[in-house]
């Protein structure tokens, strides 16, 4: 990441927070809007900053990775359902049915990494049609499941879809508790400190995905274990000439991947809403790729790029609710079809490279023959 | 195993070659067909009386083989699409885009060209207006990708991908507004129905399956002429074999990856448009939820040849016609249909997972499809 890159990022998160300052400030005051913008594009950023991370760690190691879309998806699947089963079947408190439902989608994304792993490394099947064909499984798969066992004859549930257990709760972060004495009471000041707490105030899988993004950099690029991974996305060969085990990196590398990108499936009917619907996942991991490669296949930058993304995201979330004062001139910001297509726009306009090529790892894509 | 099949007679080699291109994708559906019934046992349905539910509605009467043939029109044309781009390096993974832009704009010509002229126009000149629209629209729409990755390579996977999302938040748009069907009654996105004109015949009176049947075979054998008989045809099987010896040999490599890009969603548009003119005689919204999806697999399995897509584009007709009854048979949900699609697409994709299986030795050098992120 260059500066060039972060200049860019920061000027399409003005320009996006902007459009919504400017409609909104006729009925909410601008701190209130940046700082509710903010906290939305965190929280809606998270899948894209987990599936980057995911792609991340896989083409590090020299495996492209085109199913974080399918190992989203269904890890959101069944992380869903195995939280319903924990709940209704096993009859297990909200609680630890909820945590049970993140760890079996940690678990999916980390099956469905090692169906790729398998595919790509053993089989050594072209990685970008070994991608596609978790993408397609994993839509024929929920879709099939989610019919057949809610609605089909002689499902448990019997046609009715049970209510999941809910959401995880959100971290309070105590910022209010300490800075609120500061202001002694002023109104601005205590408006300030409540909407910038508003910011701080997310769920589990939000912070984790943060937290990790700096993990992950460190163990990229700072321990023995990143840099084995490196050495075996970059050149295989001298890897192996140095007794690097190729094969079992990948693998590894790989697994870490798919567990990531089923976080990030968990984020979805876990931590976001407690439903499951067929295509959930609406493209969200291909954006990831496009914000790995923006990235440059590095962990904080692929992060900035997401945030790019959930930015755009929380545009469409906050225009909404600001429906009733966009201005007769902008009518067109009020049809949703319209401003959903920025992010995809965004994620093409990234890629054409117009800010700098990027350099893929350079064994990215290619089976390891020795 | 070189010097075997070199020292066998011409004839002999030619029939192991096709007895090896068929007896993968035959090994491949069979192992998901079992796999299939293993999972359908599993969620406590019954495999054999799903699979002959499957087969009765596929093939089981004169109105099912019709309904089978109507299925397999797109099918035919959308994987033709893919498989086009595949012989020359690119992985079109957005012919679900093409294919709704395609049916939307001849949707637009078939049922607005008559109101805008002010006067009825006669079939021999709406019916090919409106289908080459179609194929026009859904050309352009996936040549933007290919001019991207051309120009800056911007992965053509990721960027069609993209343009799906924005052919379809675009045809939403379209179809809730401007081109929303007046009718009192209606309250789905949905266009007019389009002029009789601008329709495709039935070619026996009381089925639905139309000429757009004949046609798409008759595009296939004409893109096999393409890539096997013409200098067009070569440049892009040798931009997809190796993009760099096709450049030192003097070929344009940029022209022939738009072309072959452009190419690529014509015959994706037209696939919506068949499915317009044809069939709905109207576009609706989601019609074609999945079709870009099944064509990639159709490529896969017909081996990116014309003629294995028709028979892939077949079996998969076959199996989304039958659906329907196996539902009605097993109560089992039509979405199976998707996972034994996904299923074919592993083990046709994976062909070493299924030689390993059956214990067959690979015979030559596997196709290049696609290659990672480079530009």
């Amino acid at each position: 990441m260059d500066w060039k890159r972060f200049g860019f990022i920061f000027l399409i998160i003005v320009v996006l927070f902007g459009v919504v300052v400017i409609i909104g400030r006729a009925t909410t005051p601008p701190v209130v809007i940046i700082t509710s913008m903010l906290a939305t594009t965190i929280a809606v950023a998270t899948p894209l900053t987990l599936g980057a991370l995911s792609g991340t760690f896989c083409e590090r190691s020299g495996v492209v990775n085109i199913g974080i879309e399918g190992m989203m998806l269904s890890a959101a699947f069944f992380g869903w359902l195995a939280a319903i089963y924990m709940f209704h079947i096993f009859h297990f408190g909200i609680g630890f049915s909820i945590f049970m439902g993140v760890i079996f989608a940690v678990l999916t994304g980390m099956l469905m990494g090692l169906l790729l792993a398998v595919l790509s490394i053993t089989f050594k099947v072209d990685q970008i049609i070994g991608g596609t064909v978790i993408n397609i499984l994993a839509v024929g798969l929920t879709g099939f499941l989610n019919r057949q066992l809610f609605f089909g004859k002689g499902s448990v549930f019997g046609g009715n879809v049970p209510n999941s257990p809910g959401v995880l709760p959100t971290i309070h972060i105590p910022i209010e508790e300490i800075f609120l004495p500061i202001c002694k009471g002023a109104a601005s000041c205590v408006q300030f400190v409540d909407s910038i707490n508003k910011v701080f105030d997310q769920k589990p899988i939000a912070i984790s995905a943060i937290l990790l993004v700096f993990v992950s950099h460190y163990v990229l690029f700072n321990t023995r274990w990143g840099l084995r991974t490196r050495a075996v996305g970059e050149h295989p060969k001298a890897a192996d000439t140095v007794g690097i085990n190729v094969i079992r990196m990948r693998y590894a590398n790989v697994l870490i991947g798919g567990m990531l990108a089923g976080l990030a499936g968990a984020y979805f009917t876990i931590e976001s809403v407690p439903s499951f619907e067929p295509l959930l996942t609406n493209g969200r991991g291909f954006i990831s790729l496009a914000a790995m490669i923006f990235g440059n296949w590095t962990p904080i930058g692929a992060w900035t790029a997401a945030l790019v993304f959930g930015a755009s995201n929380a545009l469409n979330i906050k225009l909404q609710l600001f429906r009733d004062v966009i201005p007769a001139q902008w009518a067109f910001l009020q049809q949703s079809y319209v401003v959903g297509l920025v992010p995809y726009i965004l994620t093409m306009i990234i890629l054409t490279g117009i800010i700098g090529r990027t350099t893929p790892p350079a064994a990215d894509g290619q089976p390891y023959e020795k | 195993m070189q010097s075997e099949s070199r020292s066998g007679s011409s004839v002999r080699r030619l029939l192991r070659t096709a007895a090896d291109a068929m007896l993968i994708p035959f090994l491949a559906i069979l192992t998901a067909v079992v796999v299939g019934g293993l999972i359908i046992a599993l969620v406590r349905g019954n495999p054999i009386l799903a699979y002959a539910g499957l087969l009765q509605g596929s093939f089981g009467s004169a109105k099912a083989l019709s309904e089978t043939a109507v299925w397999a029109t797109p099918y035919i044309l959308g994987g033709l699409a893919v498989a086009l781009a595949f012989k020359g390096g690119l992985f079109n993974i957005g012919a679900e885009g093409q294919l709704a832009i395609g049916a939307t704009i001849s949707a637009l010509v078939g049922y607005a060209l008559p109101q805008w002229l002010g006067r009825d126009i006669p079939l021999i000149i709406h019916l090919p207006l409106a289908v080459i629209a179609g194929m026009i629209a859904g050309g352009l729409w996936a040549s933007i990708a290919g001019f991207l990755k051309a120009y800056t390579g911007g992965h053509e996977v990721i960027n069609t991908i993209m343009l799906n999302y924005i052919a379809l938040n675009t045809i939403s748009f379209l179809l809730n507004g401007p081109m929303k069907d007046r009718d009192p009654n209606n309250v789905i996105a949905r266009t007019p129905l389009i002029a009789e004109s601008a329709r495709i015949p039935a070619i026996f009176p009381g089925l639905r399956v139309h000429w757009g049947f004949i046609f798409a075979l008759l595009v296939a054998f004409f893109i096999w002429w393409l890539l096997n008989k013409t200098t067009l045809g070569f440049e892009i099987r040798t931009v997809g074999a190796n993009p760099d010896a096709a450049k030192y040999a003097g070929i344009n490599v940029k022209r022939i990856i738009i072309l072959t890009m452009a190419l690529s969603g014509m015959l994706a548009g037209l696939a919506g448009t068949v499915e317009v003119t044809g069939l709905n005689y109207r576009h609706q919204l989601g019609f074609s939820i999945g079709y870009g999806f099944d064509a990639i697999a159709i490529a896969l399995l017909g081996k990116s040849h014309p003629l294995g897509v028709v028979l892939a584009a077949f079996l998969f007709g076959a199996m989304r016609n039958g659906a329907t009854r196996m539902q009605f048979l097993t109560q089992m949900p039509i979405d199976l249909i998707s996972m034994l699609q996904a299923l074919i697409l592993l083990f046709v994709a994976a062909d070493a997972i299924v030689r390993y299986i059956y214990r067959i030795r690979a015979q030559s050098e596997r196709v290049v499809l696609t290659r990672g992120w480079g530009a």
